[in-house]
């Protein structure tokens, strides 16, 4: 891995979203020049509308404003150039920026392509005409996506608007050498798992290293008790707002998760994921529920022993849906309604959706797997090739509660599920999902 | 005693007259450069400060995701789906939510006003206490200045940063020290919601006492000294010097620091944004404002009400200060 040796922030892409800002704060009050936003790097040349001139050049906006992803985007730009001729001119954008400004972004001079994630997230701005369908694309690359993963590329309307490129899965993690020193299994039911976290906390662990001071990492455990218990369908029904909040599935879901409370580190409200993530590195925890996107890079941030870091899929809840499902956020890119050549943007989608790109990109990636079929990628890690596994496995892969719902629900349900964790008892249960309901109906239907 | 203020600011009336005198002999020139002086500032107060104000109370009445257009027609009642609802008038519905079913905002309301209650409470007394007791001249003052000063030259986002690595619950200089950075018995100072709005109270009154303490110098160092030394001579104490003659000749600079701690009060953000993100006991109105403009979620009507709100919550003491303002000018 050529990278591990380049300093990154402890936000990846996608990640900490208000971790970035911090960093960013940081580097405007040591610089104690500008606003805080003068800080965000707008690398690259064009900022959006150029290459009109030219039929066969195009810009691509893109928020991989950190310096490893910055590095694989790069790759795989030079790599689309090569292949289909096409000058492409990047406009890179601060993640946390770009995130927060898609909208006006989108409305105004937008690039030809533009860096996005799946989901709700991106069917919200197809379903507002501000992307361009791409079934044309698809009848090309289809074949080398599984059916999940064409079925992530999809708008409301059922075209296509979305070529992924990348994905990582939500699963437990733990440390090799605690389990092998201390006789664990992995637990693949239940009641196995609540028997090792018991067993653990015996032991002096703290069974899981748990932080949501940040709001959005316990979404996680709510979204895969839901897919355990309840199934993709319901999970995806409810995220729409389908199901109404005060459903008896999600009490059975906060009632899991009731169980699992006295295992779970506390104080969660006030801990950052990276300093619970170093509880799991320094051996005082048994295991974290996360994504490899921030457990095993913050590994690598902190040179902790990668190889030492392993994981398995939640285990199974409810045997109707034994272990199908799990949140694999996943990234791609979109064609802008405004595009100035969409010709040209579509070859290089094309490109980018035959599997060979996806190589070029991931080259630079420690923790981020490709979603082509038969894909096959010699610089991958031991987490890497299980995670790909474990994602093939899945019937259906849900992208996580921030990307799966209205974001204002999301944030609703980030103040509710805090308030479940200060205090999990059944009278803050059912307060919540009336809440939760309430809010819902605003944001869904007005 | 003698030197109220009035007494020193107003002109005699002859002065006054005079200058009424000059005004009727103004020439075309003059009169140019009065419009212009004050017409541009106009205008632009008009622009960037009406414009946006009066366009968010307009807004505070729609249903909008900032997508497309604004139209007159009113939203259709529920169940209709929210995609269909855009951009249309939602009369006081907005409102309405906010004060019954959305979550966060009454918290957001009386921590607003707890956070002006301890800036003008703790804060601000606590920094003209530190400017007195520096100004009496103790040995090290400049020392004293230096270090109290330093927060001041610090962004707010960098001061939660900092503080983080004080408060943190298992790496934190504070539980460290107690000895407390284990799992079980940590103290969460930013993340348990009884704790953190006091936590980050701590932090935004280290930075305002420095504040006021700089302002509140350079108030002292312009006092008279003969004033002090007549007191002196009186056989007044330290303290009823202070409050007797100081603190009264120095009523414009007490009111630049109300005036300084309601506005930084009000404005508070950055602290609590940079901690948690306004979530889970730091809710601040500022904070819910951004939630729901700025970034993906886009209730643009909703977050204009909130913001409707923290402009008529501002409007009190800002409506207190100008009437008093006016009304002793008016008596000068």
């Amino acid at each position: 891995m050529s990278d591990s040796s380049v300093p990154r922030s402890l936000t990846q892409a996608n990640v900490g979203r208000r971790g970035l800002l911090k960093g960013l704060a940081g580097v405007a009050g040591l610089a104690a020049a500008g606003p805080v936003l003068g800080a965000c790097g707008s690398s690259g040349s064009s900022s959006g509308g150029g290459g009109g001139g030219s039929s066969n050049a195009i810009t691509f906006g893109s928020n991989y404003s950190d310096p490893a992803p910055k590095q694989a985007f790069a790759a795989l730009v030079t790599g689309a150039t090569k292949a289909t001729g096409t000058k492409i001119t990047i406009n890179t954008v601060d993640h946390n920026t770009f995130q927060q400004n898609i909208s006006s972004y989108l409305q105004g001079t937008p690039n030809d392509l533009f860096t996005w994630f799946a989901g709700y997230r991106m069917q919200f701005f197809a379903a507002q005409g501000l992307a361009t369908p791409i079934d044309d694309v698809w009848a090309k690359i289809g074949g080398n996506f599984s059916a999940a993963a064409q079925a992530l590329s999809k708008g409301l309307d059922g075209k296509y608007y979305f070529v992924p490129i990348y994905n990582y899965p939500w699963v437990v993690f733990y440390n090799k050498s605690t389990f092998k020193q201390k006789g664990y299994t992995v637990p693949t039911t239940w009641d196995q798992f609540i028997a090792l976290a018991k067993k653990m906390k015996k032991d002096g662990l703290v069974p899981f290293a748990f932080a949501d001071k940040d709001g959005w990492p316990a979404l996680g455990t709510f979204d895969i008790i839901n897919l355990r218990l309840n199934g993709y369908d319901y999970h995806i029904k409810l995220m729409k707002h389908q199901i109404p909040w005060t459903d008896k599935g999600v009490t059975a879901v906060f009632n899991q998760w009731l169980e699992l409370m006295p295992y779970l580190q506390s104080g969660a409200n006030g801990r950052i994921w990276q300093d619970a993530a170093k509880t799991l590195e320094s051996k005082q925890a048994g295991m974290m529920f996360q994504g490899t996107n921030q457990v095993a890079a913050q590994y690598v941030t902190d040179k902790a022993p990668l190889g030492d870091l392993g994981f398995f899929p939640y285990p199974v809840i409810n045997p109707a849906w034994g272990q199908d499902y799990m949140d694999a956020p996943t990234d791609g890119f979109m064609l802008s309604a405004k595009a100035k050549n969409p010709a040209a943007a579509k070859k290089v989608l094309e490109y980018i959706g035959a599997s060979g790109a996806e190589a070029a990109y991931l080259k630079y990636d420690e923790w981020d797997v490709g979603l082509a079929q038969g894909l096959s990628v010699p610089s991958y890690n031991s987490i890497q090739t299980t995670s790909v596994q474990a994602i093939s496995t899945c019937k259906a892969v849900s992208q996580f509660m921030d990307r799966d719902t209205d974001p204002a629900m999301a944030n609703a349900m980030i103040t509710l599920i805090q308030q479940f964790i200060n205090n999990p008892t059944a009278s803050t249960i059912s307060t919540i999902q009336k809440s939760a309901e309430a809010q819902a109906k605003t944001i869904f239907t007005g | 005693m003698a030197a109220t203020p009035g007494e020193l600011t107003s002109p005699p009336a002859t002065a006054r007259r005079r200058r009424w005198g000059r005004v009727r002999s103004l020439t075309t020139i003059d009169k140019l450069v009065v419009v212009g002086l004050l017409g541009v500032p106009l205008l632009l107060d008009l622009f960037f400060i009406w414009t946006p104000a009066l366009a968010s109370v307009v807004l505070s009445f729609t249903r909008w995701n900032g997508i497309g257009g604004l139209h007159a027609r009113a939203c259709s009642p529920p169940p209709a789906p929210s995609i269909l609802q855009n951009g249309c008038w939602y009369g006081v519905q907005n409102y309405h939510q906010a004060v019954t079913i959305y979550p966060p905002f009454w918290p957001a309301v009386v921590h607003n006003i707890i956070w002006l209650l301890v800036f003008l409470t703790l804060a601000t007394p606590l920094g003209i206490l530190f400017a007195v007791i520096i100004d009496s001249g103790i040995r090290g003052s400049r020392i004293y200045q230096s270090v109290l000063f330093l927060p001041v030259m610090l962004s707010l986002a960098l001061i939660g940063i900092i503080w983080e690595f004080i408060y943190s619950q298992n790496y934190g200089l504070i539980n460290t020290v107690l000895g407390r950075a284990g799992n079980a018995n940590a103290i969460d100072w930013l993340g348990n919601p009884h704790l953190n709005l006091w936590a980050v109270l701590v932090e935004g009154s280290w930075r305002q006492a420095g504040y006021v303490m700089v302002l509140y110098l350079a108030g002292l160092k312009a006092v008279d000294p003969s004033l002090r030394e007549a007191a002196r001579i009186d056989g007044a104490s330290a303290w009823r010097t202070f409050w007797r003659i100081i603190f009264p000749v120095m009523r414009p600079i007490n009111i630049v620091i109300l005036v300084v701690t309601v506005i930084e009060s009000l404005r508070a953000f950055d602290l609590v944004y940079i901690t948690n993100g306004g979530f889970n006991g730091l809710e601040l109105l500022s904070v819910l404002v951004t939630q729901n403009i700025v970034g993906e979620v886009q209730r643009i009507g909703f977050g204009s009400a909130l913001g409707v709100v923290l402009l008529v919550i501002s409007l009190v003491p800002i409506t207190i200060f100008l009437s008093q303002t006016f009304r002793r000018e008016g008596r000068a």
